[in-house]
C-alpha cells in the first residue's frame, strides 16, 4: 500500500510553514489520506459558516455573569440572504429596530455588540472568556457598560445604529470572521468612537484572529483597553488612532535566514 | 422613453438604455441582484438577450455606458479603438457576431487581427448569449502569446503562477513552499508573492530573496511580489532587482481610484519596470489581478453590470502590454458570486472576453469558505478552462493558502490538467524541469527519483 504512494524528501521543511508542504502523490494527484484531511478542514469551515449562534444559551451564561443582556435579529432573514445581502446584515430588523428604540438613548460609555457574522463557532468559543477579562478592565475604569447585545445573522456595521439607539459614545464589535480552512474559529473585534447610522470603516480600529490558537485573550484585552483608552482621550477612532502596543507576531518581512541561500 | 424593447407572445419587455439591457441579459449572479440592476424573472432575463441579440455592435460606438467626459478608462477605450481592424464585424449584430465567432471564418489569425477593434462591452455583450461550450469553442480558438524569461501561451502549454506565501513573509515558510511547487513543477508563469504587508523595505527584502533563488538555481522564470505599483516603483528607484510591476485593475475610473490608481500611475509603473530591462525572451513586464464585483464593492460601477465592468478592466490591461492578466474569480465572495455554478460560468466568461481582447488571461480557480462551492466546483472550472487553453493558473500547497485564507488549485491540481490535456509548460521551463531531473523527460511527467537539486540545503537541516 504505502508504495503506490511517492513520498516527498523535503518533510523536514515543514518545520517553516503551516502550508499542506510534502504532501506526496499517488501518480501525480494527492493521495487520500491529505485528500480527505483536507475534505474535513473544509467541512468544519462550512460548518462554521453555517452553524446558528444558541442566543439562549449564550443569554444564560452572560446572566450567570452578571452582564445583562438582550438579543438583536439583523434584517436578513435567514443564512443564504445573509450571505447575498451584506446591506441587509448591517442594519437591525423592524422588529428589532422598536425594541432599540425603547432605550431612548439612555447613556452609556461602551456598548458591546456580540455578533455571529460568518462564525458562530468563534463566537460560542471565545466571547466569554474574552469578556470575562473585558468587563473587569472596562469597569476598572469606571466606564459605564452598556447591556451586552447579541445579534444573530449581523455584520460589523450593525454595531452603529444599536449603540445609536443605547446612546453609547463608543461601541466593541465582536463578530466570527469568516472561516479559513485551518481556523474556523476566529474571532474579531471592531472598536468604532462615536459611531451612527453613515459610520466607514475607516473610522473603526481592529483587532483579528482572536482565538485560543491564534491571538490570545490577555494581549487581545491589552490592546483593545489601550485602544478604547486613546479613543476615549482623544475622542476618535480609526486610521488616525494607530495600535501602538508591540505586537507577539512580528512580521518576519522577508528578513532572516534562509536554507535555500545559505 | 425606453431605448429597447422586445416583444415576445404580445408581452412587450422594456429596456431604458444599452446599459440596463446589458444587466437584465447576464446571467444569474448575486452581485448584480445585490446592485439592484438585474433581470426581474427568468424571462425577462432572456428576453433582454433576445433584444441585445439584435442590437448592432457598432451601437457600442456611439451609445457610452459610462460618460466620456466622466471616465478615464471609457476615453481609453474610445479613443484606442480601432476602426479598421472594426471593419470585418462593422456590419453585424451582436446575435450575427455570436455566429461569426463560432463559424471557420472566425480563425485564429482572424480573431487576432479583430481584437483591436472590439470594446470590452462587444465582448461582454456577445458572452452573456453564449452558453458554457460557446465560450471554450471560441477562447481555445485565440491565442495570445507573451514572454519576459518564459513564453506563455503557446498551444500545448498551460503554465503556472507558483504562490508561496506565509502570513509573515518568513523567509524559510516562502522557501518551503517555494522547493514544494518547484518539485511538483510549478513556477513558469512568475513566482509570485502575496506580501504580508505594503512596507517598501520589507517588499525589498522579498524581491531580492526571489531574484537569489532564481540566480543560484539558474531557473528560467520570473518574480514578483505583488505590491501595489507605487511601492514597486519606490522598490525600482531604490534599485530593486524586479522583474513584474504588479496591480490589481477595475473597468471605471472610479474604482480604480478606490485602488489608489489611474492611467498615468499604471504608466509610470510600466515604463519603470521597462527601464530595467530584465527579460531575456521577451519584454511584456505586467502582472495585473482583476475579478467580478470589484467595481461593485467600491461603489463605483455606474450601474453597469459587474461581468460588463470586468470586461473593461482588460481594456485597462492591454494598453500595458501585459505578461499576465489573472481573473481572481472566486475571492471575492458569495454577495457577488453566489455559489459553484456562478462561479464557474464567471470564470470562463473572464477567459472568454479577455481573450478576444488579446489579454494573456489566467484564473484564479479559487473559492471561499463562505461560498456555495467546494473542490468539485473548482476541478470543474480547472477542467474547463484547460480545454479552453487557459494561459495560466494558480499553483499552492494542497489548495489551501495560509495567508490569504482561501482554497486554489494546487501544484497536484496543475499536473492533472496538464497529464489529462497533455499540456506541458513554457518551453525554457520545461528544458529546466528536465535538466535538472524534476521532470522525467518520458511523458510521464515527475521522474522517479527525487532530484539532488535542494536536497543537500534540505539535508543540513537534519531530520
Amino acid at each position: 500500500m504505502s508504495d503506490i504512494v511517492t513520498k516527498n524528501a523535503w518533510n523536514a521543511l515543514a518545520r517553516f510553514t503551516q502550508a499542506r508542504i510534502a504532501l506526496g502523490r499517488a501518480g501525480t494527484s494527492l493521495p487520500t489520506r491529505p485528500h480527505l484531511e483536507f475534505q474535513f478542514a473544509h467541512a468544519r469551515a462550512r460548518n462554521a459558516v453555517h452553524h446558528p449562534l444558541d442566543e439562549q444559551a449564550l443569554s444564560a451564561a452572560l446572566d450567570e455573569r452578571g452582564i445583562r443582556s438582550f438579543v438583536v435579529h439583523s434584517a436578513a432573514p435567514d443564512r443564504a440572504t445573509y450571505l447575498q445581502r451584506p446591506d441587509l446584515g448591517r442594519v437591525p430588523s423592524e422588529a428589532s429596530k422598536a425594541y432599540l428604540g425603547a432605550f431612548g438613548a439612555s447613556g452609556f460609555d461602551v456598548a458591546i455588540v456580540v455578533v455571529d457574522g460568518l462564525s458562530a463557532f468563534a463566537i460560542e468559543q471565545n466571547v466569554l472568556p474574552f469578556l470575562d477579562l473585558l468587563v473587569p478592565q472596562l469597569t476598572a475604569q469606571g466606564l459605564g457598560v452598556a447591556p451586552v447585545a447579541v445579534v444573530r445573522q449581523g455584520r460589523v456595521a450593525i454595531g452603529d445604529p444599536i449603540a445609536e439607539a443605547l446612546g453609547a459614545k463608543l461601541v466593541v464589535v465582536l463578530i466570527g470572521e469568516r472561516p479559513g480552512l485551518s481556523s474556523p474559529d476566529s474571532m474579531g473585534i471592531y472598536m468604532t468612537w462615536a459611531p451612527a447610522q453613515g459610520t466607514t470603516d475607516a473610522q473603526r480600529n481592529c483587532i483579528s484572529n482572536v482565538r485560543r490558537d491564534g491571538l490570545h485573550y490577555e494581549e487581545a484585552v491589552y490592546k483593545l483597553m489601550y485602544l478604547v483608552s486613546e479613543a476615549f482621550r482623544r475622542g476618535l477612532s480609526g486610521v488616525t488612532l494607530k495600535d501602538e502596543t508591540a505586537s507577539q507576531a512580528r512580521l518576519a518581512g522577508g528578513a532572516g535566514s534562509n536554507f535555500l541561500l545559505e | 422613453m425606453p431605448m429597447y424593447t422586445h416583444t415576445v407572445d404580445h408581452k412587450v419587455h422594456a429596456f431604458d438604455d444599452l446599459k440596463d439591457l446589458l444587466a437584465k441579459a447576464s446571467p444569474a449572479r448575486s452581485g448584480d441582484y445585490l446592485a439592484g440592476i438585474a433581470a426581474a424573472d427568468y424571462e425577462e432575463r432572456v428576453a433582454a438577450q433576445m433584444a441585445l441579440a439584435e442590437v448592432p455592435l457598432a451601437q457600442f460606438l456611439s451609445e457610452a455606458l459610462i460618460p466620456y467626459e466622466e471616465d478615464e478608462v471609457t476615453r481609453l477605450i474610445i479613443d484606442r479603438h480601432d476602426r479598421q481592424a472594426f471593419e470585418a464585424v462593422a456590419h453585424l449584430t451582436v446575435g450575427d457576431f455570436r455566429n461569426w465567432l463560432l463559424s471557420d471564418l472566425a480563425t485564429e489569425d482572424a480573431l487576432a487581427r479583430l481584437a483591436p477593434g472590439l470594446t470590452p462591452e462587444m465582448a461582454a455583450a456577445v458572452s452573456k448569449i453564449m452558453r458554457v461550450q460557446d465560450l471554450i469553442l471560441v477562447a481555445r480558438k485565440c491565442r495570445v502569446v507573451t514572454a519576459f524569461r518564459t513564453t506563455v501561451g503557446l498551444p500545448g502549454r498551460l503554465s503556472t503562477r507558483l504562490q508561496p506565501n506565509h502570513p509573515t513573509d518568513d523567509p524559510a515558510g516562502v522557501s518551503a513552499s517555494l522547493v514544494d511547487g518547484l518539485m511538483y513543477g510549478s513556477g513558469d508563469a512568475v513566482i509570485g508573492i502575496n506580501p504580508a504587508t505594503d512596507n517598501v523595505g520589507a517588499v525589498m527584502t522579498l524581491i531580492h530573496m526571489l531574484d537569489a533563488i532564481i540566480q543560484r538555481y539558474s531557473i528560467p522564470t520570473q518574480s514578483c511580489v505583488l505590491t501595489h505599483v507605487t511601492t514597486s516603483i519606490e522598490a525600482i528607484n531604490r534599485g530593486a532587482p524586479l522583474d513584474l510591476v504588479f496591480q490589481s485593475v477595475a473597468g471605471t475610473e472610479a474604482a480604480n481610484r478606490s485602488f489608489g490608481i489611474n492611467l498615468g500611475v499604471l504608466r509610470e509603473g510600466h515604463e519603470a519596470a521597462l527601464s530595467l530591462k530584465r527579460g531575456t525572451v521577451g519584454n511584456n513586464v505586467m502582472y495585473f489581478e482583476t475579478g467580478q464585483g470589484s467595481a461593485l464593492s467600491a461603489n463605483a460601477h455606474h450601474g453597469v453590470d459587474q461581468q460588463t465592468c470586468e470586461a473593461r478592466a482588460y481594456a485597462v490591461a492591454r494598453a500595458f502590454s501585459p505578461f499576465l492578466v489573472n481573473t481572481v474569480v472566486g475571492f471575492i465572495g458569495p454577495e457577488y458570486l453566489y455559489d459553484g455554478k456562478q462561479i464557474i460560468r464567471a470564470g470562463l466568461e473572464d477567459h472568454f472576453c479577455g481573450k478576444l481582447l488579446g489579454v494573456p488571461m489566467g484564473c484564479d480557480v479559487c473559492y471561499t469558505n463562505h461560498a456555495e462551492a467546494d473542490q468539485n466546483d473548482m476541478d470543474m472550472l480547472l477542467t474547463l478552462l484547460g480545454v479552453a487553453g487557459i494561459n495560466f493558473v494558480m499553483g499552492i500547497p494542497g489548495s489551501d493558502d495560509v495567508m490569504l485564507n482561501y482554497q486554489t488549485t494546487s501544484f497536484h491540481d496543475a499536473l492533472y490538467v496538464r497529464k489529462v490535456l497533455g499540456a506541458r509548460p513554457a518551453p525554457e521551463f520545461e528544458a529546466w524541469l528536465e535538466g535538472v531531473g524534476i521532470f522525467s523527460g518520458d511523458g510521464r511527467i515527475l521522474a522517479d527519483k527525487t532530484p539532488g537539486l535542494f536536497l543537500d540545503s534540505i539535508r543540513k537541516l537534519g531530520a
